[in-house]
């Protein structure tokens, strides 16, 4: 067990920080713990939460803009948006279903992670609605960067930079979005029956159409169920009705398309959001796989019998691959043939003793493996926040 | 000489000039090196015309091996060198200086590779960003990004100033469609950051280096996120009484759940100067005119319309009309899209870009008639209204330094003002020599010492485009990375 602050703002953070920076002492960055499995296990003495610096603290509906500190739970922020009629056009991912637990994911989490859901083939990943941040780095000062306005290239971005940090530079203390209207309703059009080459080209086409398709997703056939390649419309009512008919016609060389209607679609992509529904046993070991739509079903029929189960989503380019847990997860076998298909691999699920033995996060070039070094260097010259969470150091 | 001071030229720089010269010529053959005093005089400026700076030389690689040799040289050498795309930057980002080098990506303007079913393009950073457009207009794709200076503006450029245009209220800025680079860095080394996937690993390299306005780097190539084109698109003019309704209905808009591609302001010397010049059929006897674009297909073009139209109504809007043919709607973007040359027909101009929380807009728009009254100048406005990005367009007269200074001043003032609401100094040009000095209103000390580290991790010589972005009496160009 380790000893756990909670400071109530941001002098406390920075409070924390100047002492275990001073002391030269790790400290563990955590939200409320949704996602603590992520990543490489640290390992520090102290953990810092920012479960107590919570609160929406501006929403302007329009100006489609929302602002929140670390610890607001995203389903706060969630339901705040919904009541005046906008969402995350991201579409939060949720880890839970992936690590189990009871935790409530926070804002400060989700943007650590740049936790994004089917729509980011669509609208962007957080880091795209991400327009302003407060953190306080490893110098224990508190900097904003990026503010509450959708253009601004006032400075550095280092809003983007906090994004995916997953804590190496500082702890994120607010955070401020871009929103974007909820959709008035949707539909999915459902092609049954392609196998992994065809039904990423399904969705590849389905993408090149004006149509604006909002989720794109393979869901490869199992236990006698037939596969299924899912494309997504959300709009106003009869925008969804006219562009199902469309894209349905333009995608006809696939197959005929079923159509799911609201409820329908949106319980089918919080299963593919959530993707483990679809890869089996949660004692698996669970990689995220990011390449070029086209290149995935090669890719996945390369890794053979590595493949116990798998999903595509983002049409294609984001692929979760199910491996046996043992071992190093397959990591040896399996980086080698994503750098071929020059793409990328996270370990998102195994256990510790495997993360810790093995880099979760694609190893990086070594110029550019030495540029990231200087700047995480730039903001925690102590090297204290989340040691080794992202990178062996 | 103008209010924004620059460095004095080094000497010893200044000195070794042949030498520097000769080595370039090493490295990039033949009409690669530029030095005659007469083709310099092209690349002394950029669309910051009143500040203008002759070279120690230009050199135009047209490989990213020759650029990294060359970045390699002077890096070794200490020399400062000023990365620069098309020159268009209206912030003065691409100001040379006496003892720097200038390194254009003018020769490396091909699209190599166009990948359709994965919705990306790979292209040489001298493209211009209409060229991306423009190789994929014949499959029914296009290049998101569309600043005014699409015609003229490299990839290299749009990336260094994450430059945006009218249409990114939908579809985001530069770094919002930009997936991949080769990035030379000072000490010559090509990295490859990003690719075609959608999400690179590690830190968000990408996005730091979008909008970084050359100071980390020099990016040779990009990977760039295609989009289908819609099925049509339409623009309707809306005609107010006053800014203040305008203000409000772009904020009905909104609320009322409907995103349109484009929201543009223009008031009512805006809309004069314009209509002069393109012969746009905008409305004369109006206070405030707002052009909204949406897009689908015919029948979906007029759902979203008449939603829009009832609004508008709602706030007072006095005139309304569609665009009724393709022709009407070039016009109509014809007139908005030339605005700043209109503006030069007339008169000098100095284009401010700050961005507000968009609700602030009656108030702020009081606040610069109030500033350019009291400077005794006249301003238009253009504005994009979806997203908050104000260019106020300060009119003076080149030839008397009096006006000139009382026009940055007052720009200056402007900026301010959107600061204090909430805003800030640069939406879209970047901040270039322009706002550097204002920095210290957006940021504390401490906030612009984080940004100078990160800086100096990428150049700890701080020799990309040093006299930009950081306020130069309040540096640190020693700071520890």
């Amino acid at each position: 067990m380790t000893d756990t602050i909670s400071p109530f703002d941001e002098a406390g953070i920075e409070a924390t920080i100047r002492e275990a920076a001073d002391a030269r002492t790790p400290i563990l960055i955590r939200g409320a713990g949704s996602r603590a499995g992520l990543g490489r296990p640290a390992q520090a003495g102290r953990t810092l939460s920012t479960e107590r610096l919570t609160g929406v603290t501006l929403l302007e509906p329009s100006e489609l803009v929302v602002s929140a500190k670390a610890g607001t739970p995203v389903a706060e922020v969630e339901a705040e948006l919904a009541r005046v009629g906008q969402r995350f056009a991201f579409e939060p991912f949720d880890h839970r279903p992936l690590y189990g637990g009871e935790a409530e994911p926070t804002i400060g989490g989700l943007v650590a992670t740049n936790a994004s859901g089917p729509r980011r083939i669509y609208a962007g990943a957080v880091r795209d609605a991400l327009i302003g941040v407060r953190m306080t780095t490893g110098r224990a000062e508190t900097i904003r960067s990026g503010g509450r306005v959708m253009k601004n290239v006032t400075g550095y971005d280092l809003v983007k930079l906090a994004c995916g940090s997953h804590g190496a530079l500082g702890v994120i203390t607010e955070a401020t979005f871009k929103t974007l209207p909820a959709a008035e309703t949707e539909a999915t059009l459902l092609i049954e029956g392609l196998d992994d080459v065809h039904g990423v080209a399904a969705l590849c086409a389905g993408m090149g159409t004006p149509f604006e398709v909002t989720g794109a997703a393979h869901i490869p056939g199992q236990g006698g169920q037939p596969a299924r390649t899912c494309l997504r419309l959300e709009n106003f009512e009869n925008q969804v009705r006219y562009r199902a008919g469309e894209l349905a016609a333009r995608l006809r060389s696939f197959g005929a398309a079923d159509r799911l209607d609201a409820d329908a679609s949106r319980a089918l992509w919080r299963d593919v959001r959530d993707a483990q529904p679809f890869l089996g046993s949660p004692a698996r070991a669970l990689w995220r796989i990011s390449t070029a739509p086209t290149r995935a079903p090669g890719l996945v029929a390369r890794l053979g019998a590595l493949v116990e189960a798998h999903l595509y989503d983002w049409s294609g380019g984001l692929i979760w691959i199910a491996t046996s847990a043992e071992g190093d997860a397959g990591a040896g076998r399996l980086r080698p043939m994503v750098r071929d298909a020059r793409g990328h691999a996270t370990l998102v699920r195994a256990p510790d003793a495997v993360r810790a033995g093995i880099d979760v996060f694609e190893p990086e070039a070594p110029a550019l493996a030495r540029l990231t070094a200087g700047i995480v260097q730039a903001f925690d010259p102590a090297g204290v926040l989340n040691p080794g969470r992202m990178h062996v150091r | 000489m103008t209010g924004i001071a620059l460095p004095a030229p080094d000497p010893a720089i200044l000195a070794r000039r042949d030498e520097i010269i000769a080595g370039l010529k090493a490295l990039v053959p033949g009409e690669g090196v530029i030095t005659s005093e007469e083709e310099r005089r092209a690349f002394e400026t950029d669309a910051l015309t009143a500040y203008r700076r002759m070279p120690l030389a230009v050199v135009l690689p047209s490989t990213t091996e020759q650029t990294a040799a060359v970045l390699a040289f002077l890096g070794r050498e200490g020399v400062p060198v000023i990365p620069r795309g098309a020159g268009t930057s209206l912030a003065g980002g691409a100001l040379p200086q006496e003892d720097a080098v200038v390194l254009g990506v003018a020769k490396m303007s091909k699209v190599l590779d166009v990948d359709l079913a994965n919705r990306t393009v790979r292209v040489q950073t001298g493209v211009t960003n209409l060229g991306v457009s423009a190789a994929i207009a014949h499959e029914g794709f296009f290049y998101a990004p569309d600043p005014s200076s699409q015609l003229a503006c490299t990839i290299a450029g749009n990336i260094a100033m994450n430059s945006g245009g009218a249409h990114c209220l939908k579809y985001g800025v530069t770094t919002n469609n930009l997936l991949g680079v080769t990035f030379v860095t000072l000490k010559g080394e090509v990295i490859e950051i990003g690719g075609d996937a959608l999400d690179a690993p590690g830190l968000d390299m990408l996005g730091l280096i979008c909008g970084s306005e050359g100071q980390f780097g020099v990016v040779t190539e990009a990977t760039l996120r295609i989009l289908p084109m819609a099925e049509g698109a339409r623009p309707i003019l809306f005609g107010f009484a006053s800014p203040e309704t305008a203000g409000a209905c772009v904020a009905a808009v909104l609320g009322a759940g409907i995103v349109p591609v484009a929201i543009e302001y223009m008031d009512k010397l805006a809309i004069d100067i314009c209509e002069d010049f393109a012969k746009a059929g905008y409305p004369r006897d109006v206070g405030a005119m707002l052009i909204v674009e949406v897009e689908g297909s015919a029948d979906e073009i007029d759902e979203q319309l008449a939603r829009i139209g009832a609004i508008a109504g709602d706030h007072g809007a006095t005139y309304a009309r569609q665009a009724r043919t393709p022709a009407e709607a070039a016009a109509i973007w014809k007139g908005r899209k030339s605005a700043f040359g209109a503006m030069g027909r007339v008169s000098d101009y100095i284009c401010m870009d700050g961005t507000i929380p968009t609700g602030t807009l009656p108030q702020v728009l009081t606040r610069i008639t109030e500033i350019c009254d009291n400077a005794g100048l006249k301003v238009a406005n253009i504005f994009h209204a979806g997203d908050g990005n104000l260019h106020p367009l300060v009119l003076y007269d080149m030839n008397d330094p009096v006006s000139l200074a009382k026009a940055e001043k007052a720009g200056e003032d402007i900026l301010l003002a959107c600061v204090e609401v909430g805003g800030c100094l640069t939406g879209e040009h970047g901040v270039g020599i322009e706002k550097r000095d204002l920095m210290t209103a957006q940021f504390t000390r401490i906030e612009l010492e984080q940004q100078m580290r990160v800086k100096s991790a990428f150049d700890p010589n701080w020799l990309l485009n040093p006299a930009k972005v950081f306020p130069l009496d309040d540096r640190l160009p020693k700071v520890a990375a």
